[in-house]
């Protein structure tokens, strides 16, 4: 792979259920190491498009390629394999409630990845004291606060040494005194190096952490730019209504 | 009085009878070992048919569900021991009973299992396969000990219904622990050995019936 080719590309991607087109072709690129920030009002595709990154929602048309490779080609065996290098971060956390804090974080890796034991719990260490939570190892998910449950979710996405990775409104279902721990989190990930795609509501950490804003509206890409560029000057009328909305 | 006691609540016959109804009880427990794991493992295949997204796989499978939960275990029975014979297949009393058992519960448990399954939400889903876990591996670790926990009340009174109903083993005379107190009955013109047999259910099903009572206290809680 060309060093500036984009880490991950998304190509003409179309979605429909049934006579509903969701995604009317979109184009995005996140190159290595950036961090792409999507906004744009409920219904506009926004999960949609994310899902169909890793293929939880098969996408009707178009392609998604990682580090060159098309994810949309292949046997359900290959899709397995390339979805350890696409981390995924859900609204709802959706941990495993029968297993351990570290349970969670292993389980990935002892099975899909076939680490040994031993050093999928040391690798799993090491990711929940990346995300400040090496000492709840042992706990239970429902010991633990919102947004301590969405940072073992993002310590058990890593602990697979993902290329990219997507957040579905990581902070939308937390108290607003947890947000800034897991925005702390990702943004600790965004300046490892870490390519990132970002659908969420927290202008403030866009501006702080990204390196690209791009605004969807009715299953297509309206406009992109820099933060600057598009909380600041937006071009298009349906940036600008759903900016002083949302701003509002 | 003394006769109703002498009749039901003969010390001395119940005595002579025991080694009867142990043989028969060893009976009913050997018909347990073969009947339940067969239901547990054959309904739990069946669930996963019955959940499958192919239709060819799915579309049997509830048909089968449907009919083996409406038709009578007894009449299921009769049918493979004594219907069987006019298409050329004869089997052993215990053979036939293992078979209706078979079609009967994993029927009933492939209902228990479904229904936990479908208490797993879809995030518990896509979140392991979103790691790169296969389909297998997130029914395996994720889905499924949830799903049987959440069911698990349901698993083991079904279970116990299934103890109970090896009792109808004893019409194609297999000498299971009714069977053997009937035996003990008119061997002795006396209704002792039933209520022993009776006795020996209670006292066997009763602490189950009380477990069951505390899973579904604890998951309500
Ligand atoms: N499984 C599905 N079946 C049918 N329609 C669906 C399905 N999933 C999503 N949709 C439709 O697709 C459209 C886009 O949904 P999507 O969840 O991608 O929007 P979003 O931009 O993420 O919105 P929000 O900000 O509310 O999360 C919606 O109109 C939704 O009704
Ligand atoms: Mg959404």
């Amino acid at each position: 792979m060309s060093p500036n080719r984009p880490m991950l590309e998304i190509v003409a991607l179309e979605k429909r259920y049934g006579d509903n087109v969701v995604l009317r072709g979109v184009d995005l690129r996140v190159a290595r190491g950036e961090l792409v920030f999507v906004i744009g009002p409920s219904g506009s595709g926004k999960s949609t498009m994310l899902r169909c990154c890793n293929r939880l929602e098969e996408p009707t048309a178009g392609d998604v390629l990682l580090a060159g490779r098309n994810i949309c080609t292949g046997s359900s065996r290959d899709l397995d394999r390339l979805r350890l290098e696409i981390g995924m971060v859900f609204q709802n956390f959706n941990l495993y409630p029968h297993m351990t804090v570290v349970g969670n974080v292993m389980l990935a890796q002892r099975k899909a990845l076939k680490r040994p034991a031993a050093e999928a719990k040391a690798k799993s260490m090491e990711m929940l004291q990346l995300v400040g939570l090496a000492h709840k190892a042992e706990a239970w998910p429902a010991e633990l606060s919102g947004g301590q449950q969405q940072r073992v979710a993002i310590a058990r996405a890593l602990a697979l040494d993902p290329k990219v990775m997507l957040f579905d409104e990581p902070t939308s279902a937390l108290d607003p005194e947890l947000v800034g721990s897991v925005l702390k989190v990702m943004k600790d990930l965004k300046d490892a190096g870490m390519t990132m795609l970002v659908v969420s509501h927290e202008m403030g950490f866009a501006r702080e952490a990204a390196d690209r804003v791009v605004f969807m509206d009715g299953g297509v890409v309206v406009e992109e730019g820099s933060p600057d560029e598009i909380f600041g000057a937006p071009k298009a009328e349906r940036t600008r209504a759903f900016l002083s909305r949302v701003s509002g | 009085m003394q006769t109703v006691l002498d009749q039901f609540l003969n010390f001395e016959i119940m005595a002579k009878a025991l080694p009867l109804l142990m043989a028969g009880l060893l009976v009913s427990a050997e018909l347990c070992a073969a009947v339940i794991p067969l239901g547990l493992v054959g309904g739990l295949l069946l669930a996963l048919a019955t959940l499958s997204k192919r239709r060819a796989i799915a579309w049997p499978s509830l048909v089968f569900v449907e009919i083996f939960r409406a038709l009578p275990p007894l009449v299921l029975l009769i049918f493979v021991y004594s219907g069987l014979p006019f298409a050329g297949v004869r089997l052993t009393p215990f053979a036939a009973v293992v078979i209706a058992f078979m079609l009967n519960n994993s029927a009933y448990f492939a209902e228990v299992y479904r229904a936990g399954i479908q208490s797993i939400g879809r995030g518990q889903w896509e979140a392991a396969r979103s790691t790169g876990l296969s389909q297998v591996q997130t029914l395996a670790w994720v889905v499924l000990p949830q799903a049987v926990r959440n069911v698990l009340p349901d698993l083991l009174s079904n279970t116990i219904e299934v103890v109970k109903l090896t009792s109808i083993a004893s019409v194609v005379s297999l000498g299971e622990l009714l069977y053997a107190a009937g035996m003990a009955r008119s061997l002795t013109y006396n209704a002792s050995p039933l209520v022993l047999a009776a006795t020996i259910y209670l006292v066997l099903l009763w602490p189950l019936v009380r477990l069951v009572g505390r899973f579904q206290r604890r998951l309500a809680a």
